[in-house]
């Protein structure tokens, strides 16, 4: 794998990832628990959005195939994305959307604070930009996620179902192939597999206050990042998502 | 309006304060949550913020509608901001409202069970992508026609609200504007989605002015407390004029056969809305109605283990911090 498609891969990784989140985290739109939610998810499912348009925009310029960020995020069949497979994960209630949130941005956090000292100027000014937009979403998940394990008997048992529900799919963050080596070779990126330790003490301070605890079984689901097995819940949002630009290819929007 | 037939109510209070009131209101004084009011004023305001807030928030519904399904990333990103925007409008509103002594909860109780309106406009459905530029150039653009007055209307707090909404409004009916545009020069299929869209949300922008000045029964009281500041029909003309050569510019055509220049009045003449079908939907049997208002209790009902939740944490650390003092 060359330098420029491993840098390919590792962009539409990050660009999936946003992209299928910021989906997931739109729906909410006009349906969450208070206003002030709706607003919040709102803002959060605006900066994954304009984070994808980076990443993915980056990915198109350096493939060179003449594919821009909107080709690649609607013309992509499901075994073509990359994305972490947590973050397909459907919504369920506000509260598994809430957990899902802060596992995904507690490591988002710290990949993308990796990426501020990367080789490739391109990489580190997005990684800039956006680790600000995350270190917000990490402060404001993180509290709900604490507050909502500590605060009455209902919302503590959803949110450790929710933990559980979705724990089989953070190890999945921590697997590297041969496209992370060579980014990690070249000081492109990180070595996934190097910010476990992290992840594992960032997440364990949070869910201590909250109450919650870690299941037992590290068993990790994978197949997202590598996009040999998307869960099944994949399809069905592409084929929202992608439903006007796949009906109508002739036109400009 | 995304306030319509709002009911004014009648006052019985002390003649020489109601006197002194209306002078203070004539000569273009603001009314502050602390000041004396009559009980009618206070409460038509509360039903005039509290229906348009509540406008704002299932307003959000048939735009959310769009969202997941928006045909490019910058699309998707601009109709999630204008939504955002409408929640954060229905924010300020209700924090006009709270001054007047109700609070978010009792006005949101009220939506949820009926007792409540929110305008007619939300009861119709969004069904092809051009709606979403529709909404926008002619939803946004008849709210503004409304909420431009009311940046002087006499309550200071909603003369405020109306003054920041104002500003995002208009950058809403211009970005909507755009995406029609781009409809309407597109492809054949695209041109058909935005006739499509002007021929079913022409009436009911129409319709969103409030029924007909020979009709509308509450209007001259709450003129006189300039808290309303235009005639419907004044307003619904102002808002014809002004659409009808952006229409022209797209090559759309309005489904009005009887529109037509009138030299004589330096106003367009058109067709009324169906006056029955507005009652329809405003008693409750409009197309979306019973969608609408559910989805709104879904959400509250969905919602009350965390708000639940949220409030036992805050007590929980409070009584912490209390204890570790
Ligand atoms: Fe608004
Ligand atoms: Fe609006
Ligand atoms: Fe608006």
């Amino acid at each position: 794998m060359t330098r420029d498609e491993a840098l390919v891969q590792g962009l539409v990784r990050l660009g999936d990832n946003t992209l299928i989140i910021g989906h997931r985290v739109s729906e909410w739109c006009g349906h969450s628990p208070v206003l002030e939610e709706d607003i919040a998810l709102a803002n959060i499912a605006l900066d994954m959005i304009g984070q994808t348009q980076l990443w993915l925009g980056l990915a198109g310029e350096i493939e060179g195939a003449g594919r821009d960020a909107d080709t690649l995020a609607f013309h992509r069949d499901a075994w073509d994305f990359r994305n972490l497979l947590l973050c397909e994960m459907p919504n369920g209630d506000f509260g598994r959307t809430m957990m899902r949130q802060f596992l995904f941005d507690a490591w988002h956090s710290i990949y993308l604070g990796r990426l501020l000292k990367s080789s490739d100027a391109r990489v580190a000014a997005i990684a800039e930009k956006a680790s600000k937009e995350v270190a917000y979403h990490l402060e404001r998940s993180a509290d709900t996620v604490v507050a909502l394990g500590d605060g009455t008997p209902e919302s503590h048992d959803r949110m450790q179902a929710a933990l559980d529900y979705l724990y089989p799919y953070v190890g999945e963050m921590f697997l590297s192939d041969e496209g992370d080596a060579v980014l990690a070779e070249a000081g492109i990126a990180p070595d996934p597999a190097s910010l476990r330790e992290e992840y594992d003490a960032l997440v364990g301070r949070v869910l201590d206050k909250a109450t919650l605890s870690v299941p037992e079984n590290r068993y990790a689901q994978k197949g997202g990042r590598t996009g040999t097995m998307h869960t099944e819940h994949l399809g069905h949002l592409l084929a929202q998502m992608q439903w006007l630009q796949r009906a109508y290819p002739d036109a400009t929007w | 309006m995304y306030a319509q037939m709002v009911k004014s109510e009648a006052t019985q209070e002390d003649p020489e304060k109601l006197t002194a009131f209306q002078a203070r209101i004539d000569a273009g004084e603001k009314i502050e949550p602390k000041d004396w009011m009559p009980e009618g004023y206070r409460k038509t305001l509360i039903r005039q913020i509290g229906q348009h807030a509540h406008s704002e928030i299932v307003g959000q519904l048939p735009e959310g509608n769009w969202i997941t399904r928006a045909p490019t990333l910058e699309r998707k990103a601009i109709l999630l901001a204008k939504v955002q925007d409408e929640a954060g409008h229905g924010l300020y509103l209700y924090c006009a409202a709270e001054t007047l002594g109700v609070s978010r909860d009792e006005l949101t109780e009220m939506l949820l069970d009926g007792r409540m309106k929110y305008s007619s406009i939300f009861n119709y459905p969004t069904l092809n992508w051009a709606d979403m530029g529709a909404v926008g150039w002619l939803v946004d653009g008849a709210a503004i026609m409304n909420q431009v007055p009311l940046q002087r209307t006499s309550f200071g707090p909603y003369s405020r609200a109306m003054i920041r909404v104002c500003k995002e409004e208009s950058f809403h009916q211009r970005q909507g504007y755009d995406a029609i545009r781009k409809m309407a020069e597109g492809t054949p299929a695209q041109k058909k989605m935005a006739q499509d869209a002007l021929n079913r949300m022409w009436y009911p922008s129409l319709m969103m002015f409030g029924p007909s000045d020979k009709d509308s029964v509450h209007s001259e009281q709450s003129m006189r407390w300039k808290i309303k500041m235009n005639t419907n029909d004044e307003l619904r003309q102002k808002f014809v004029d002004q659409t009808v050569p952006q229409a022209e510019f797209l090559g759309l055509t309005i489904p009005d056969p009887k529109l037509k220049w009138n030299e004589e009045r330096g106003h367009y003449d058109f067709s009324e809305p169906d006056w029955a079908e507005f009652h329809d939907v405003i008693r409750g049997n409009g197309p979306c109605n019973t969608d609408r208002l559910a989805a709104r209790n879904k959400a509250w009902e969905d919602g009350r283990w965390v708000r639940d939740a949220m409030l036992a944490h805050a007590r929980k650390k409070a009584a912490r911090k209390i204890a570790a003092e």
